[in-house]
């Protein structure tokens, strides 16, 4: 099983390293990346400091490893991550890192808007928001 | 004894993670109810996982000791 969770923030290294890491496949001729980062959204006065993410990892981790089954299913891909965060990640910075590559462009335009929905819809992950004066709500996604 | 799980907002609200409760002649329906009952979760938009799998909310598939149950509030990935 392909590890998906993450302690803390992904970082541009982190990133930079996977594209790097591609280099050496030559089928691919596309990649796409989604990259989520944590919005320091205003409510009621009061500002979003950070989001402490939390999931249900033995429910998420079939989940995901379905919901990789069907984008291989469904699109010509080549290969596909999926990283998201858990712990506490600071307003801009990034707890959701997508990256598809297939041959082509479109499959992995399809490919990179079917997984960000549908882990955001069927991964059981919760998201604590703090606010700057460490006061919190619970993350409801739009 | 099952296993019964709680996650996010839920968690908050029991004031703890996880904890065993009996379960004998009990099913998903009535066991929900329970807890509701016993930590005011009556606001809350729940999901329930039997096993690690979604199942309705009043559902009658009858719970045995080796069952892990879970609460979820609604889910906030990404």
């Amino acid at each position: 099983m392909k590890k998906v969770f993450i302690k803390g923030p992904i970082t541009p290294q982190f990133i930079s390293d996977a594209i790097e890491k591609h280099q050496t496949k030559h089928s691919i001729g596309a990649h796409n990346i989604f990259l989520g980062q944590v919005r320091a959204d205003e409510i009621k006065n009061k500002t979003v400091a950070a989001i402490d993410f939390t999931c249900y990892e033995g429910m998420a981790n079939p989940i995901l490893e379905e919901i990789r089954e069907k984008a291989f299913e469904k699109f010509n891909l080549t290969c596909m991550h999926i990283y998201h965060s858990l712990g506490t990640i600071k307003a801009g910075e990034i707890c959701f890192f997508v990256f598809v590559s297939a041959k082509h462009s479109k499959d992995v335009y399809d490919a990179t808007e079917f997984l960000v929905n549908t882990v955001k819809k069927k991964v059981p992950i919760f998201g604590k928001e703090i606010f700057e004066d460490e006061s919190h709500q619970w993350k409801v996604n739009q | 004894m099952a296993i019964i799980k709680y996650y996010g907002a839920i968690a908050e609200a029991t004031q703890c993670n996880e904890e065993h409760i009996a379960v004998a002649d009990l099913n998903i329906s009535d066991c929900v109810e329970l807890l509701s009952a016993k930590y005011n979760l009556n606001a809350f938009e729940i999901t329930v996982a039997l096993n690690q799998n979604l199942v309705d909310i009043d559902s009658t598939i009858k719970l045995t000791d080796s069952d892990e149950i879970a609460l979820l509030p609604p889910f906030a990935g990404g």
